[in-house]
């Protein structure tokens, strides 16, 4: 076997690894968004969100995260990014949005950042 | 006999997708790395091969956590294109390679890489953005293709040195199978990327020239690298590199660079290695 593949605390930086424990701790968030992969599940999303966040058996905990946007938030409940990614789609921030608020910037700060912005 | 003509490895950034379908090929931001991909469809101009095998991973579009590959073949006649939460691509369905494919998995699995079988399987930009740099579709896909999907996503992950190995167990199959095809290995995915956290849109372009060094004459020094070390130096998503060995893997020791290439605007290294057994 080899050494171990990574570390006790299973972060970079401040970012979380996607382990079996963060799969199990977001499965309900993630089965949620996956349906968002089909153009039937977004337009349920758009028609009444609530009525659609109602079919995932989420926590209350997990719904405010949800309302409220929480993209860190939704990290650290277990959601992974390429599933956030389609949250985002859905409600409108895009992935350069949500990263600026994940770095505490504006969006236009986060821009100005970048080598080539003209390539988003 | 069949026979691996090639390796290239490529990024497969969503962006580029939205790039493409939006025409912005010539674009100021966008030129470099459309344009990177010319040398490349020059070469396979010139080799011609028959099949690509694409390493490749699922971005949550067709793969649910439910149940969790880490190595997942394609064996059927045809792919459908996935939609990944804004509608479904204009790219022709995916050509198969139904023969080569069984072949490919028996052979593998025999080889004691136990793979999930896929009869049914539908491709998303971790295959397709590769796919539609390197090759010309408007009269249909010139090549068939056989997609490979790893698991990168939901650690334990693959380690490193077992992409290394997959990809030799693919240079064996590929040798063993008796039709006299010309096959290219595509790794996709990387280079640095980090996509959450406060350090979202870091790069490393002296990591990513490394590898892509080590890459071509010292692929065995990578194999040894944990997922810690790699997500260290390339972010967490950047562990996506893991894909690039196992195209490394499928070609000999010595190979000759055909090209190279190397742009990051925004998020995402994006490297591109045209490799050729020398």
């Amino acid at each position: 076997m080899q050494a171990s593949q990574l570390s006790a605390s299973r972060k970079i930086g401040d970012s979380h690894v996607f382990d079996l424990a963060m799969s199990h701790r977001g499965l309900r968030l993630n089965r949620m968004c996956h349906v968002l992969n089909d153009a039937t599940g977004r337009a349920a999303f758009r028609a009444d969100e609530a009525a659609f966040l109602a079919r995932f058996d989420l926590t209350e905990a997990e719904l405010a995260l949800v309302t409220a946007r929480d993209f860190n938030g939704l990290l650290a409940a277990g959601i992974n990014i390429y599933y956030l990614i389609k949250f985002g789609v859905a409600t409108g921030n895009g992935l350069y949005r949500m990263g600026a608020q994940m770095r505490g910037e504006t969006y236009e700060q986060f821009l100005v950042s970048r080598n080539n912005s003209g390539a988003v | 006999m069949a026979r691996i003509v090639g390796g290239i490895a490529s990024s497969h950034v969503p962006s580029i997708g939205g790039a493409h379908d939006r025409g912005k090929h010539e674009s100021p931001a966008w030129k470099p790395l459309f344009d990177a991909y010319v040398p490349v469809r020059e070469w396979l101009a010139r080799v011609k091969p028959d099949i690509a095998i694409v390493v490749y991973n699922d971005h949550a579009a067709e793969f649910f956590f439910d149940k969790y590959p880490t190595f997942a073949v394609g064996a059927a006649e045809h792919y459908a294109i996935a939609d990944e939460g804004f509608g479904v691509r204009p790219l022709p369905p995916v050509r198969g390679h139904l023969a080569f494919s069984q072949h490919l998995c028996e052979s593998l699995v025999y080889d004691e890489f136990d793979l999930t079988v896929c009869q049914e399987l539908k491709v998303e930009h971790g295959f397709l953005v590769p796919m539609h740099l390197c090759f010309d579709y408007r009269d249909g896909w010139p090549v068939a293709s056989v997609p490979l999907q790893v698991n990168v996503l939901q650690h334990p992950l693959p380690t490193a040195r077992r992409c290394y190995r997959l990809g030799q167990a693919i240079g064996r199959a590929v040798e063993a199978f008796a039709a006299d095809l010309k096959v290219v290995v595509i790794g996709t995915g990387g280079m640095s990327h980090q996509l959450t956290g406060s350090a979202f849109g870091d790069m490393q372009p002296d990591h990513d020239l490394d590898f892509l060094d080590r890459l071509e004459s010292d692929p065995e020094s990578l194999t040894g690298w944990s997922h810690q070390l790699l997500m260290e130096k390339f972010g967490v998503e950047g562990i996506e590199l893991i894909m690039w060995l196992v195209m490394r893997g499928a070609l000999p020791a010595a190979v000759r660079c055909v090209h190279r290439h190397y742009y990051a605007p925004m998020t995402t290294g994006m490297g591109l290695m045209t490799l050729e057994p020398a």
